[in-house]
């Protein structure tokens, strides 16, 4: 790549997150809450010698998206890598509380929330899990009255249980380096085995949970380039369209329906799962 | 884990609230803001233990001539190189001084 | 060949609460769902028990797959639509003994992560409508499978047992991922309340609403049964006397103090 060709590059992937939620707010709105200066840090991670960061990892910034209030939650997937603790968890569920009770008071706070996270911090295991159930329960309250968008762009990728956060968006927005599913590739290695998942083996990897085969599948809604512009824009265009007339994880019937047509004596592939799926999820 | 605290005679008390990098990885994050008159003080939590003398020799540089505006700094240091270090802490001071202007 | 017996709590709680009520046909053989009486209301009770001829191999000693997490939002989202117009919504109880989620290829392939979140959903939405929904753990409450069923309820309950665990992570991998021998991982967890592995510390956390002592968790007697019942119909009760349909009643903890310091600054500074 020359160096005209990298200059006119907009990456939203190799923004810090408190960059990457600038770039989707209107330009001179961005306000952050609960900013490193606040100091509200983990208080686990010290008493297990570990450093803290001083936003324990999340930002929470509030403005305006075309023109109308919005809060961006976005994680900083290199401290932890993205791990949810207690601060950072209470940081994204108390926001989205927030949101929901702006919309029930006539202030329609709309929310997006960046996702680059392996889901909950191990030193922090049964708080970072109960913060990631009232994320959930915060996201569904929310939903019901404005649009929340995820977006996981990479390069973490999003798992755990903020991948179960991200399916329960209104809208998902991806780009080519993001991976979203359930359990991490090591994980499912150390459970299953090698022959069931190979987790150094990045092109098998990336081919069943890539952006593109997961859009491609039906369970993601917009498959971008990394490009801030581009994501900014998907924002809006979804906050427009408003509410969906269906949930995606709502569609229980249709996905019982295809799942009851999977093979499960033959391993999958990720040709396969385009296939199944592309006869949607209506039941 | 360590943490280190350090103080240096300073000038008057800047101000404004400056923040820049993150705590992954051969990084570290750095945060300054307003200092008592006459006093910068660097608190430094690092992942690495028993490096105090490089920490010690490397703030001495940035802070040891007693004539910077009063800061009260924080280091949380995820094991980054001497290098990184001084590089993130000048990115500060910029930014810190352009804030001055302002 | 006869079908192996496999030891599940989640089992005996769903037919010592139930009773000779007859499971609703048409789930699959890792889901039992029953409409049977609770404090002389109808309430639907969901349990997750093991399948050894499940057919999704890596979904054969009660874990939560594919077609376990969308039948559970089946399970829960029948019960809304059912109840739609009705002024009283039906009571859910979900019965919690899972040992975790599913880890296998299919299950990423085919979205299990959309699965829970079907289930999580569901519950979500169960008690935002006004249903009251209690979790009651009766074994294993791991990870993910907690999260998409249990963990959106009003209320949590739990036995207080050795064989009652809340966590994040399964021991074996903990101690893998984190470099430590289970022994150590357990006394190094011990010292910190969030990362322990039995329900007294988790207590510590203030997301139970009862912890139940003296219970037989594997054999419970009839005293044992009058007794969780009991208990039920008091969650039901504080239920249906609190005004909100969220989760702040988790808030307050001990252990937890973090949550709430973040949630009133936020609420000063928004």
């Amino acid at each position: 790549m020359n160096s005209q060709s990298l200059l006119d590059r907009d990456s939203f992937i190799e923004l810090n997150a408190r960059s990457r939620a600038r770039a989707l707010l209107d330009a001179g709105s961005f306000r952050e809450l609960l900013g490193p200066f606040d100091r509200m840090t983990s208080p686990w991670l010290p008493r297990q010698g570990v450093v803290v960061q001083a936003d324990d990892g999340v930002i929470v910034a509030k403005g305006l998206i075309d023109g109308q209030p919005a809060v961006v939650l976005a994680i900083e997937g290199t401290f932890q890598g993205g791990s949810l603790g207690e601060v950072a968890g209470a940081k994204i569920a108390g926001a989205l509380e927030l949101a929901a009770e702006d919309n029930r008071r006539g202030t329609p706070t709309r929310a997006v929330i960046l996702f680059e996270t392996g889901g909950v911090r191990l030193q922090e295991a049964n708080l970072g899990l109960a913060a990631i159930a009232e994320i959930h329960a915060a996201i569904v309250d929310l939903r019901r009255y404005q649009p929340v968008i995820g977006v996981t762009a990479g390069t973490v990728g999003c798992f755990g249980g903020m991948s179960i956060a991200a399916a329960l968006c209104s809208y998902l927005i991806v780009c080519r380096e993001a991976r979203l599913g359930l359990n991490g590739p090591a994980v499912i290695e150390q459970e299953a085995g090698i022959e069931e998942y190979d987790s150094r083996d990045k092109p098998f990897i990336w081919s069943f949970t890539g952006g593109e085969q997961r859009f491609n599948s039906g369970l993601v809604d917009a498959y971008l380039e990394d490009d801030s512009t581009a994501i900014a824009a998907q924002v809006r265009t979804f906050l427009r369209q408003g509410r969906p007339d269906s949930l995606r994880s709502d569609c229980y019937a249709g996905f019982l329906a295809r799942l009851a047509e999977v093979d499960t004596r033959v391993q999958a592939t990720p040709a396969a799962v385009r296939e199944l799926y592309k006869k949607g999820f209506q039941a | 884990m360590e943490i280190i605290n350090f103080s240096y005679p300073a000038a008057a008390t800047a101000h404004g609230q400056i923040l820049v990098g993150v705590v992954g990885s051969g990084d570290l994050e750095v945060l300054l803001e307003a200092g008592q008159t006459g006093a910068t003080t660097v608190c430094v939590t690092t992942s690495v233990d028993g490096c105090q003398p490089v920490w010690h020799a490397l703030l001495e540089r940035f802070f040891g001539s007693g004539e910077g505006p009063a800061l009260r700094v924080e280091i949380n240091d995820f094991g980054a190189t001497p290098g990184v270090v001084s590089m993130r802490i000048a990115q500060a001071l910029e930014e810190m001084n352009a804030a001055q202007g302002k | 060949m006869s079908r192996p017996t496999v030891h599940s709590r989640g089992a005996i709680w769903f037919a010592a609460l139930t009773g000779n009520t007859a499971p609703c046909a048409g789930y699959p053989a890792s889901l039992l769902v029953a409409d049977s009486t609770l404090a002389g209301k109808t309430a639907r009770f969901i349990s997750i028990i093991p399948d050894s001829d499940n057919r999704f191999p890596r979904v054969r000693n009660g874990e939560i797959g594919l077609v376990e997490g969308w039948s559970l939002a089946r399970a829960v989202q029948e019960t809304i639509a059912a109840d739609r117009d009705a002024a009283t919504k039906r009571p859910i109880v979900a019965i919690v003994d899972v040992a975790s989620q599913a880890y296998g290829r299919r299950e990423e392939a085919y979205g299990i992560h959309q699965a829970l979140a079907g289930a999580a959903g569901a519950y979500a939405e169960a008690r935002l409508a006004g249903h009251p929904v209690i979790a009651l753990i009766v074994g294993k409450a791991m990870s993910g499978a907690f999260l998409a069923h249990g963990y959106q309820a009003n209320r949590l309950i739990a036995l207080d047992d050795p064989g009652v665990l809340v966590h994040a992570m399964g021991k074996a991998a903990a101690a893998r991922i984190t470099q430590r021998s289970v022994e150590d991982l357990e006394a190094f967890a011990a010292t910190v309340p969030p990362m322990a592995y039995d329900i007294a510390n988790y207590q510590t956390l203030g997301l139970l609403w009862r912890l139940l002592p003296g219970i037989a968790a594997d054999a419970p007697s009839d005293a044992d049964r009058v007794r969780v019942n009991e208990t039920l119909a008091a969650a039901l009760a504080d239920i249906e006397s609190d005004a909100t349909r969220d989760l702040k009643c988790r808030l307050g903890g001990v252990n937890r103090q973090a949550s709430s310091k973040v949630r009133e600054m936020l609420t000063q500074q928004w």
